[in-house]
């Protein structure tokens, strides 16, 4: 199969998956008596606006790092729905004990990356281990670890670690002790408005988004460029020919483990970094959105981008529709899920067709079995 | 190849998962949709039928001048249709574009709520002001707000006052405004109904979320405080749904009922909530718990009058409602912007000025109503202070 037909069946299923989202929100927006193309135009519209592109980048920031959180697992079949709890906890500790330390601002930014990355890795290595010395299934524990760290854990820390003066605020700024601001990521409204123009509303764009850049760097050269990432394919595609081949089939599912969640570890740092400290009503969620991102993405370092970048488009642009009221605001909750179902099936068909031409290829290149009986 | 597809059929059963949740909240989100043209309707008797215990409220309001303004609600998470809180405020909006003729338009955020701010900004750009439901606002509509200095912003149950200079508290912006309740208050005089009505001498309290920064203790604090008033040797049992960063305490019925009904099997012939949607639970528990025991038990809504906007088959469980007036309070903040008088900081409710009280439909506490309305003035002149942390 020539490169050319790789790519564009490889391009083919996502696209697909979009207009099979698209065409099946249009009708449900037909049938509920809006009109998609005016729905659709409200959104684009709305989003082409640069305030509107920043909360954009913003939200896709840390759907993108718990993409990779997650597709690191995927990629040797480990099932990492401890995102969810990781990164809530890891983002509690790393705000509150950065808040405590006294670093000068480079080293306490630092200090607190790698306590959020360090307390995700131990949450998530905790499945790890469990999975290879008591053979319970990943998907079960971190499930439940999920439960624990937030409806337990989370819950007492978050009380214990109230700052005492935030509380008088008001009670919507109660959280853990403000980090100075010298300790926070400086946002790059200047990178941006250098391209472009200045940034109105006193929106800022996150700093963090180097953090997820320089993340899928890692993850892609680590994947792809390191004995490592072999192991961790070789591991996924076929679990007992890697252990033959002398790969470490239980350290591979601890070290997977950890190294997933340190990377949720960083999805928290957005808001934190945002907001100044760890609130009592945080944002939630991004765990799961962080699967969905994986697989509409491929787990691949660029694919998730633009399966972060479309959640994260949906999600926002989404608001402008209870304005102009061309359409329910549900239509987006819609939208995503069929997008999440059509790039399953669009993936599978695929992957058969590619299968298909391989063994295609693969009977040609020997010359002694036809296509149609190998099809048969 | 076969392990390829396994982990393809996990991944898609896992989605399936992922998209009947997502498919569930569109649900949820969508049904009071439905739910709107019996709602408004639901929320005009809770004010007709409690005029009595607002008389205050309604009198300062007066007769209103038309006016042109336009006004942006975004709504608590959950928004239209909770029956309570933000049913309220959608209450008072209505009023005000019914007497003053305002146009409005409402919002609702996500599901996590990550899009608050955009919500207000949208608001902003479209309105002259913009009122927020909700405490989780604070910190967004303080930015937003600094950034529209032009455009007024009240938001409910927040006192919108920046610490960080001044202890004592300054306005985040001359735009910006906080509606406040005395809960406490409120819950002080349904405190003391339960008390006086109880006949075992155990009544319960269930709270939403506990841990935000002492919201839903201020309920628990006044009804401790109100039923000790009465008989200092009441047993009180008091319990939460959830604690911060778990929020679904306010809309977790099915836990508040089983809460209840242990409540119930415990002794308690009274139980209070403070958890929004999560009191259908218990009001389901009491009329359940009357089928079992023989005798009858009852419960205490909040926010609304729930005698009103419940299931009728459970009116007849609903002592009293403790009443918050967020309808009022709305519809004063944008009275106040149509006549210039909007003013930044804190705008207290309580019972002096009828924003908080209780409710008297079912005539349930008819017999006590004496007692009652003594405890108030007590409250008002200032004799009883009440607590807002539980003891």
């Amino acid at each position: 199969m020539s490169l050319s037909r790789r790519i564009l069946l490889a391009l083919a299923a996502p696209v697909v998956a979009l207009v099979v989202a698209l065409a099946m929100s249009s009708v449900v927006l037909v049938l509920s008596g809006s009109n998609p193309l005016e729905a659709f135009a409200d959104m684009i519209g709305h989003a082409s606006r640069l305030e509107t592109m920043v909360d954009i980048l913003n939200r896709a920031t840390p759907i993108y790092i718990a993409g990779v959180a997650v597709a690191i697992g995927f990629r040797m079949n480990l099932f990492n729905i401890g995102v969810e709890g990781q990164y809530l906890l890891a983002a509690l500790v790393a705000a509150h004990v950065g808040a405590l330390v006294d670093l000068p601002g480079p080293l306490r930014i630092v200090f607190i990356l790698v306590v959020a990355m360090a307390v995700g890795a131990a949450y998530s290595g905790f499945a790890g281990v469990l999975k290879v010395t008591r053979g319970i299934s990943e998907v079960i524990s971190t499930i439940m670890l999920n439960a624990i760290a937030i409806t337990g854990l989370i819950a007492f820390l978050i009380r214990e670690w109230q700052a005492g003066g935030a509380i008088q605020g008001g009670v919507g700024r109660v959280g853990t002790t403000p980090i100075p601001d010298s300790g926070l990521i400086p946002n790059m409204n200047p990178v941006l408005e250098f391209f472009t123009r200045e940034i109105r509303q006193g929106k800022q764009l996150t700093g963090v988004l180097v953090v997820a850049i320089l993340v899928g760097i890692v993850y892609h050269l680590l994947v792809n460029r390191t004995r490592f990432g072999f192991d961790l394919r070789a591991s996924g595609i076929n679990p007992f020919a890697a252990q033959v081949g002398g790969v470490p089939a239980k350290r591979m599912v601890v070290s997977a483990m950890v190294l997933s969640g340190a990377v949720a570890g960083l999805v928290g740092m957005t808001e934190i970094n945002q907001v100044g400290f760890f609130p009592a009503n945080p944002i939630k969620g991004l765990g799961f959105t962080g699967i969905a991102a994986a697989l509409l993405g491929r787990n691949h370092p660029a694919g998730i981008i633009l399966a972060a970048l479309i959640f994260s488009f949906l999600d926002i642009s989404s608001g402008v529709l209870q304005f102009t009221g061309a359409a329910s605001r549900e239509i987006v909750v819609i939208m995503q899920g069929v997008i999440i179902l059509a790039a399953v099936v669009a993936y599978e068909v695929a992957s058969r067709a590619r299968e298909r031409q391989e063994a295609k290829s693969a009977a040609e290149a020997l010359g002694d079995v036809k296509p149609s009986e190998e099809a048969a | 190849m076969r392990q390829h597809l396994r982990v393809l059929s996990l991944l898609a059963a896992a989605m399936l998962v992922l998209v009947a949740c997502a498919g569930g909240d569109a649900v949820t989100t969508t049904a009071p949709t439905t739910d709107t043209t019996a709602a408004p309707t639901d929320t005009t008797e809770t004010t007709e039928a409690t005029t009595e215990t607002t008389a205050g409220a309604t009198t300062t309001s007066g007769a209103v001048a038309a006016c042109d303004s336009s006004v942006g609600l975004v709504f608590d998470i959950g928004g239209r249709g909770d029956q309570s809180f933000n049913d309220s405020a959608a209450a008072g909006l209505e009023r005000a574009a019914d007497e003053m003729g305002i146009t409005f338009t409402e919002a609702s955020p996500n599901d996590d709520g990550s899009n608050r701010a955009e919500l207000l900004q949208l608001a902003a750009d479209a309105s002259d002001i913009v009122l927020a439901i909700g405490f989780l606002f604070e910190g967004d509509a303080a930015a937003v707000g600094a950034e529209n200095p032009e455009v007024s912003f009240a938001v409910v149950d927040s006192p919108m006052l920046d610490f960080t200079d001044n202890p004592e508290g300054v306005p985040y912006g001359d735009n910006i405004a906080g509606l406040v309740f005395s809960e406490e208050q409120g819950s002080f005089l349904v405190g003391a109904a339960a008390a006086l009505k109880s006949t075992t001498g155990t009544i319960g309290f269930i709270g939403g979320v506990s841990g935000v920064g002492g919201l839903i203790e201020k309920f628990e604090a006044g009804y401790q405080a109100g039923a000790m008033a009465v008989n200092p040797d009441i047993e009180i049992l008091s319990e939460y749904i959830t604690a911060a960063p778990d929020f679904d305490g306010f809309n977790a019925p099915d836990r508040a009922r089983e809460i209840a009904l242990a409540m119930y099997d415990g002794g308690a012939d009274i139980v209070y909530h403070a958890a929004g949607g999560s009191g259908a639970g218990l009001f389901e528990a009491a009329s359940v718990a009357s089928d079992t025991s023989g005798s009858k038990v009852w419960a205490i809504g909040v926010d609304s009058d729930q005698y009103n906007t419940a299931d009728p088959a459970v009116q007849e469980f609903i002592l009293t409602s403790m009443l918050k007036r967020v309808d009022v309070a709305v519809f004063e903040a944008i009275r106040a912007q149509c006549e210039g008088t909007f003013t930044a900081g804190p705008t207290a409710y309580d019972l002096s000025v009828d924003g908080v009280g209780y409710s008297t439909s079912g005539g349930f506490v008819d017999d006590i109503t004496d007692q009652l309305e003594d405890f108030k003035a007590q409250i008002v002149s200032g004799d009883i202070v009440v607590p807002t942390e539980p003891s």
